[in-house]
């Protein structure tokens, strides 16, 4: 048994690893398909957003009370989906942690895509986006929404150079090997590998650039999540004006981000047939980390609800009986319970943590963690110091409109064309330090 | 130097009755721009209209124009500086107000605003459940501490010397952090084509009154400060029948009952009622003080709270 595992292993050649590696992205039938599927979806959905741009944000369900509705709830997830770059490349990767190799160009991936749409996200909240160079031209550093700028463009920027530097030497293969590949992308091969031909100079340097990228990420991932959780913990707000918001969000974006990271590697290992890359090894260790992080969620969530719901101060009794047993807790517990409480209890066991079961605890993870950032933005704004008077009966509820929804769509439509893209043209499992990894010699002709 | 003068008169002249046209609407069935487009055809015809101050004046059609204020930057600038010298605060006397909710209309007629849109809004109260319900006036509370200003990205709502908060709906993104960010849900978005977008197109922006309203813009109480700068009294605390509201300045120490016209010391009135702000607790410093509804003027007629009420 134990032979067999060494044999195998042992015909691991580079020359195969490219192969496996390269092969999906020759050659990938479905692949076109999906990505007709996801245009077509962009594009009808943007006709909704269109209709949003013609006639006022009023084709929402938003009103003056709900004035953040269901765009904001899907920032807040996509910006904390896209921690996971952080979590996994830069801290599990400074901490030298090798499992993490052929996952973690996935995790930047899906990274650049969500911390890219959730950019997206905001423009298509704002009411007059026609006019957001006035953030450049009359922007106020006192605002938290520069700071949530100033951070969102900065995590995209180096999660883009910690998706394309540690590929440079990818690139270099892709460029030899990718005969048939369009002369676009050829082109693009060629830039991008900066004429990277492994020798010893070259590997140092680019490896030390790699190293101080990992590093600065931290706290630029970090603050993404931070700055985003003070966009609410900075008002006067029952149920958002708390002081532990930052590391509340942070928890719970390792979570999601964990979360989305299980249902990539799921599809990748199965639809690029990368078994023998991305192993039950992976799955079993993403579960232990999903454990970890559940728990850290967990404890934050005693802190944010516990606490106050044992006071019950005036102002935030009516908002967290509302959560705890009135309107939303049917979402509020199923968020708790679906998306940390269960997944805890059963990805300790080792069956679970097999690469199906933990895929689809994953998927219940993902959506309690999408339900819960919609109970963090909306019942809050339902429930101001003063009465709800003299206005409509559609300004006291809040259901999101077709449009919205819509809109929502084409906002996960987008990010999920955005990591097909970026696994269509680039090797979603990095090859060199695979081969790097196993002992075997990468070379890369000139 | 003379032509500038009686231009000067004239424009005066002009923006009262426009801001009228704009605020009362028009009587006799002429709208403004109909008016002013058809007056290059007819030449010497009169309108009739109605002033601020209810008086009905005839116009020649000539000296209509859509445009009634000055070139947008110098209102602009105008608008952002304040006036200085001034302290602006406003005293609402809780034990008169009876929901006449005529500050309300006058507010929504000023400002281009729908029966639903509130830059005041008069709320059914009921501090805890044996206290009796009393009616609340609630205008922006101009705090000095202003969580709205503090969190616009573009500072498009802003403070100015005279303590009024303002919003430039010329440099607003509609990101709405300013309307979540205020605790007295003072702020109104224009969620679609505002009320009589029209009518009021080829207006000229006033700042001071954030007419002509736009849509995907926020909007909220001003305290007519586009009044305030013709020594008038906001147009809630002129229209109450109640003696609810005064008005004035804390510099002078001297505000104003907009139905009786009585001018009292502020800090006396505050003093010896037992003057009040709205949740103190939250350090906003409102420049809005409230008188405790004792000795009420009325019986409380309003079914607290009945979804009926509620429209």
């Amino acid at each position: 048994m134990n032979d067999l595992q060494e044999q195998k292993e042992t015909t691991l050649s580079f020359e195969k690893i490219k192969k496996d590696i390269l092969r999906p992205m020759q050659n990938h039938k479905g692949l076109e398909l999906w990505i007709a599927f996801l245009i077509t979806v962009i594009s009808v959905c943007a006709w909704a957003y269109y209709v949003q741009l013609r006639d006022g944000l009023g084709v929402t369900g938003m009103r003056d009370y709900v004035s953040w509705g269901l765009y904001i709830a899907n920032f807040v997830f996509f910006v904390a989906v896209s921690l996971v770059g952080m979590l996994i490349s830069s801290i599990l990767g400074l901490l030298r942690i090798d499992w993490i190799t052929p996952i973690s160009r996935i995790a930047e991936i899906i990274a650049v895509a969500f911390v890219a749409v959730a950019g997206l996200v905001i423009i298509m909240d704002m009411g007059r986006p026609d006019r957001v160079v006035n953030v450049l031209i009359h922007g106020r550093f006192q605002s938290p929404i520069l700071w949530d700028i100033t951070v969102v463009t900065t995590y995209l920027t180096i999660s883009l150079l910690l998706l394309i530097l540690p590929m440079i030497p990818d690139l270099a293969i892709c460029k030899n090997e990718l005969k048939k590949a369009s002369p676009l992308l050829k082109k693009l091969y060629n830039i991008l590998s900066f004429g990277y031909i492994n020798t010893p100079g070259q590997y140092k340097h680019l490896h030390k650039m790699i190293r101080t990228l990992m590093v600065l990420i931290v706290p630029v991932g970090l603050a993404i999540h931070t700055v985003t959780s003070w966009l609410f913990a900075a008002t006067l707000r029952n149920g958002w004006d708390t002081t532990i918001f930052g590391p509340y969000f942070v928890a719970g974006a390792f979570v999601a981000g964990s979360a989305g990271l299980i249902v990539a590697m799921y599809f990748f290992r199965v639809s690029y047939k990368l078994k023998d890359y991305i192993t039950d090894v992976q799955f079993d260790n993403m579960g232990k980390l999903m454990v970890a992080v559940c728990l850290v969620y967990l404890y934050f969530n005693l802190n944010e609800f516990l606490v106050p719901g044992y006071k019950m101060k005036t102002g935030d009794d009516v908002h967290l009986t509302e959560l705890f047993a009135g309107h939303w807790a049917i979402m509020f517990w199923s968020s708790q319970l679906l998306g940390n409480v269960i997944p805890i209890m059963l990805l300790v066991t080792k069956k679970f943590r097999k690469p199906f079961p933990i895929m689809i605890i994953s998927l219940f993870i993902l959506a309690g963690a999408w339900i819960k950032r919609y109970v963090i933005v909306i019942p809050t704004l339902l429930h101001p110091h003063l009465p709800i008077q003299n206005v409509p009966q559609n300004f006291v509820h809040y259901y999101p409109s077709a449009i919205e929804i819509s809109v929502t769509v084409l906002s996960f439509a987008l990010a999920l064309l955005i990591i097909t893209v970026l696994s269509k043209i680039f090797p979603v499992v990095p090859i060199c330090e695979i081969a790097e990894q196993k002992g075997i010699e990468v070379k890369i002709e000139a | 130097m003379k032509e500038e003068t009686s231009n000067n008169s004239r424009r005066k002249f002009l923006k009262s009755v426009g801001i009228t046209v704009g605020a009362a609407g028009v009587v006799s069935g002429f709208s403004l721009l109909g008016a002013a487009k058809a007056a290059a055809q007819e030449p010497g015809e009169t309108v009739n209209l109605l002033t601020q101050d209810g008086q009905l004046v005839q116009v020649d059609k000539n000296q209509l124009r859509p445009t009634v204020t000055g070139p947008l930057t110098e209102l602009q600038k105008r608008g952002r500086e304040g006036i200085a010298g001034k302290s602006f605060v406003m005293v609402i006397d809780l034990s008169k107000c009876r929901n006449a909710r005529k500050c309300m209309a006058a507010c929504q007629n000023h400002h281009q605003l729908r029966p639903d849109q509130h830059h005041i809004n008069v709320l059914q109260m009921q501090d805890a459940e044996h206290t009796a319900p009393y009616f609340m006036p609630k205008p922006c509370q101009h705090c000095d501490n202003p969580p709205c200003t503090k969190v616009c990205p573009v500072d498009a709502t802003f403070k100015r010397q005279d303590g009024i908060v303002l919003i430039d709906n010329e440099r607003c993104i509609g990101c709405r952090f300013c309307i979540a960010a205020c605790p007295y849900s003072a702020r109104i978005f224009q969620w679609t084509e505002p009320k009589d977008a029209e009518k009021y197109k080829n207006l000229t922006y006033n700042i001071e009154a954030n007419v002509p309203q736009k849509k995907g813009t926020v909007s909220k109480c001003l305290f007519s400060a586009d009044r305030l700068r013709e020594n008038k009294l906001p147009s809630c605390v002129s229209s109450c029948p109640n003696g609810v509201y005064y008005f004035g300045d804390q510099n002078e120490d001297a505000v104003t009952n907009g139905t009786t016209h009585e001018t009292v010391r502020f800090s006396q009135l505050i003093k010896e009622n037992a003057g009040y702000t709205l949740m103190p607790e939250l350090g906003t410093k409102p420049r809005v003080y409230y008188l405790p509804p004792k000795n009420r003027a009325f019986e409380f007629n309003g079914d607290l709270l009945n979804e009926e009420n509620l429209h």
